[in-house]
């Protein structure tokens, strides 16, 4: 459903230039980018260092489109941070304590996902609490429900537990495969499941009967009810998703770290957030779509990357992260308003 | 209150007085003098420029065209804060925009003392109380001030607006529907506060639908028509003259063809809307195309959201293809084959930024589903199909809806039901905001389109009522009181029908109880 280029072939050289700014100015700067890079640091270049760059970014681009499933609904999902968390620290819990296997720990983490996000969907579709406030409260909720098993304390393998043992399980090898393995000797199996994820929610979202509904219901929710939509079944089912995919999120992070870290979780949230604002700028989209998040993810950790390579201070990179959130806003907002 | 020593002469004259925005005349030639002391009502359909007008007055709009004098000083008023300073104070109709929640009544009753710009930094919560039982005192009103606002009804919500509109110590107060939400003794309470007023020297532009209150209250009526006063009637008012002024006489003959009457699709019975309507009956036949009218506020718009699902009616039975109808959700209803397109197009139909395609498709999307996928390519293709069968005017169908007029959104709606194999069609008044040309070009393709199912059109708008109806059903108090076959049928018959005084010897007046219809 995106929208073609508004400015006819009969607009003033100005508008036309307007039109195309608002169409690609992000997509033009991520290429500026890597180009600037690239001539600085020839090392950017470098395949490994692009996958690098992916895999860097893969758990918060699943998290991000599950943000951007939410706002298609016109809610907000702010507690997919703390389920990636939950997700994270139970899949360790469940193969390093229990020494259940890493089915089960992957069974168990998107099940406590799945729960997470149908109380989220209960809070605002039966008690009508405004979709910001719930989540932050269970985004409250489910970090402190995190800490709880293991007593607030990091899970890794052969840690004492309380009872004085050696915890019993190890993380499975093709488990941490997940996080680790690279396809072809190149490809990390993350950025797979990462890309594998954006092209599902693109094709949900845009090429589906509950997509579409879900744009509907985020553009104007009454006008989608006397459509027939069933509102609130949607309304769940989005923050179902959301909470799946940062299930799925808080898993690959599980591989790649090797333990149940309990600060891990911490910042994800805001990434993810900030990746599928700057989507909306991406092709004058103006709403979220799943290209565009996977584009501000990619485009926030480029720069991130790049910067580092260029000795770039690390505390600088917050800085960085919100001057293009808000210059993307800038091009979303207030850009396009002043088209006709 | 108000100081009493204004003379009784004009102290406000508009002089060809109009207002236009993007290019529209909304107001055009208005000539009026406002007298301090006098009641003067302001009737007229929707749209006529009611608002528009009391908005100049209130220093909303500026006008763009005429003159508008106050004490014989030629101005315009760029802001409600100069109008008020002036005299000119505006209550509005909803409640909701006249009171601020969380805050007592006290500090409603001194809102504009605490908004206004050079109004004191520090609150002294002992003094505003103070001043508000002054003011309440001032108008004998009992309230409980440090109450919060929420605690009062509607009734009461309504006087603490009005007291804050008179404690600026108005000389002239517009009052915008101010009964719409009390009830019989309510509306005899602010009535009296209306007739003290005007003893006290204060003009008052009121404006109501409900014409008993005009009558009541008004010395003077005035009639405004498509951005023009129209006439003027003097007390004691003439009820069906003001509706039938309101209304305008702009009827054409339009050719209907009588339709084949087919089998009854809906069937009410004993049917009452709320406990305070009367019950009734109905029949709606396939093929037959039943326009549903009435006066703003009669309850056309509540039948047609009880047909659909979205709310419940208070008695009676509802049969649809003879088995029995209570649907519960929109879902239901379109699932039954029930359609309504709302008669707020931006709230009911639009989704901001959805193209003509997805606007028109969004209720069907499952006919366009392979596996789960949407066929685009089908998609495009049926809505081409309906934008050439309904004549839509658009520059393609990826065209945001919000970007087309009026009367093309409107046809993207009628093409968005019409995708449906519909047992009964309500559209709620879909001529609303579609110009004269668009509006017969809709008319036609409803009617073309009525074969196979029953159609209910609600139009306020008797000659719209007329243009496109088989069967007239008139509605008042949320009953169903008076049919009116077409043939024959003439303006000034469902103008006393809708003014609520039938003549006499009308065969068609409502009985005592139901009421077959």
């Amino acid at each position: 459903m995106s929208r073609p280029a508004a400015a006819s072939a009969t607009a003033k050289p100005a508008a036309r230039l307007l039109d195309f700014l608002i169409h690609y100015a992000l997509l033009l700067l991520l290429a500026l980018l890597v180009f600037v890079f690239a001539l600085l640091e020839p090392a950017f270049l470098r395949l490994g260092n692009l996958f690098l760059i992916l895999q860097s970014v893969s758990i918060v681009a699943l998290l991000a489109l599950g943000v951007t499933l939410s706002m298609a609904v016109g809610g907000l999902d702010l507690s997919i941070g703390a389920v990636a968390a939950l997700s994270l620290m139970s899949a360790s819990y469940v193969m390093v304590v229990l020494d259940w296997g890493g089915l089960a720990a992957i069974a168990v983490s998107l099940a406590l996902g799945t729960l997470v996000g149908l109380f989220n969907g209960w809070l605002i579709v039966r008690l009508r609490v405004p979709d910001i406030l719930a989540t932050l409260g269970s985004m409250f909720l489910v970090l402190g429900l995190q800490l709880i098993p293991s007593g607030g304390r990091s899970i890794a393998v052969g840690m004492i537990l309380a009872n004085g043992d050696e915890a019993p399980g190890a993380f499975a090898g093709w488990f941490l495969a997940l996080g680790r393995a690279q396809l072809w000797g190149r490809v990390p199996l993350a950025v797979l499941v990462m890309l594998g994820c954006a092209l599902l929610v693109w094709l949900f979202l845009e090429r589906t009967r509950p997509g579409r509904l879900f744009y509907a219901i985020g553009g104007n929710e009454q006008a989608a009810r006397l459509a027939g939509a069933a509102v609130e079944r949607y309304k769940l089912l989005a923050y179902v998703l959301s909470a799946l995919l940062a299930s799925l999120g808080g898993l690959l992070l599980a591989a790649r770290l090797g333990r149940g870290d309990v600060s891990s979780g911490n910042g994800l949230v805001l990434d993810a957030l900030g990746a599928a604002l700057i989507g909306f700028a991406v092709l004058g989209a103006r709403k979220p779509n799943a290209f565009g998040t996977l584009v501000g993810a990619v485009l926030v950790a480029t720069l991130l990357n790049g910067l580092t390579m260029l000795n770039a201070p690390y505390y600088a990179q917050d800085f960085v992260k919100g001057a293009v959130l808000v210059a993307a806003l800038m091009f979303t907002f207030g850009l396009a308003q002043r088209m006709p | 209150m108000p100081s009493c020593s204004a003379p009784a002469t004009t102290f406000i004259r508009l002089r060809g007085l109009g207002k236009s925005f993007a290019g529209t005349r909304v107001l055009e030639g208005i000539d009026l003098e406002i007298r301090p002391g006098e009641v003067l009502a302001l009737l007229g359909a929707n749209g006529a420029g009611k608002s528009t007008l009391v908005k100049v007055l209130a220093g909303s709009h500026r006008h763009d065209a005429g003159e508008l004098s106050i004490d014989g000083r030629s101005l315009h008023l760029e802001s409600p804060q100069q109008a008020r300073r002036m005299g000119l104070v505006a209550v509005h109709q909803q409640v909701e925009q006249g009171v601020v929640r969380g805050l007592s009544v006290a500090e409603n009753l001194l809102l504009d003392e605490l908004c206004a710009p050079r109004g004191a930094t520090f609150f002294s919560p002992r003094a505003a109380l103070r001043r508000a039982a002054e003011i309440a005192a001032g108008l004998d009103l009992r309230l409980p001030l440090q109450a919060s606002i929420e605690s009062l009804g509607a009734a009461e919500q309504q006087l603490v607006i009005l007291a804050r509109a008179l404690a600026l110590k108005p000389r002239l107060l517009i009052l915008d529907e101010p009964t719409a939400a009390l009830s019989t003794p309510e509306a005899e309470r602010l009535f009296g506060l209306i007739e003290r007023l005007r003893e006290a020297g204060v003009a008052i532009l009121y404006i109501s639908h409900r014409l008993s209150d005009l009558q009541r209250l008004a010395d003077r009526a005035l009639v405004l028509r498509d951005g023009r006063l129209v006439t003027a009637f003097e007390a004691p008012l003439d009820l069906s003259a003001a509706v039938d002024a309101m209304l305008g006489s702009r009827l054409e003959e339009v050719a209907l063809q009588a339709p084949e009457s087919g089998e009854v699709v809906l069937a009410l019975r004993a049917w009452r809307l709320h406990s305070r309507s009367v019950a009734f009956d109905l029949d709606l036949r396939a093929g037959e195309v039943v326009a549903l009218t009435g006066l703003l506020g009669a309850g056309k718009s509540a039948i047609g959201e009880t047909l659909f699902g979205l709310r419940r009616q208070h008695a009676g039975d509802m049969f649809l293809d003879g088995r029995p109808w209570a649907p519960r959700s929109p879902k239901q209803a379109i699932d039954a084959g029930v359609f309504l397109a709302g008669e707020d197009r931006a709230r009911c139909s639009r989704v901001p930024g959805f193209s003509l395609r997805a606007s028109m498709t969004l209720p069907f999307l499952q006919r366009f589903s392979r596996w789960g996928l949407l066929d685009l390519a089908v998609e495009r293709e049926v809505v081409q199909a309906q934008v050439q069968a309904l004549g839509i005017k658009a520059p393609g169908i990826e065209q945001p809806l919000e970007l087309l007029s009026g009367g093309n959104q409107q046809k993207v709606i009628l093409g968005r039901w019409l995708l449906g194999t519909g047992r009964l069609l309500i559209l709620d008044e879909p001529f609303q905001g579609v110009d004269v040309r668009a509006r017969r070009d809709i008319g036609r393709r409803i009617r073309e389109s009525a074969a196979g199912r029953a159609t209910l059109v609600i139009c306020s708008d008797p000659d719209e009522a007329l243009e496109i109806a088989d069967r007239l059903l008139v509605v008042r108090g949320g009953a169903v009181v008076a049919e009116l076959p077409r043939p024959g049928l003439l303006r000034a018959d469902i103008i006393a029908h809708l003014a609520g005084t039938p003549p006499p010897a009308s065969l068609h007046s409502p009985r005592q109880g139901a009421v077959r219809v």
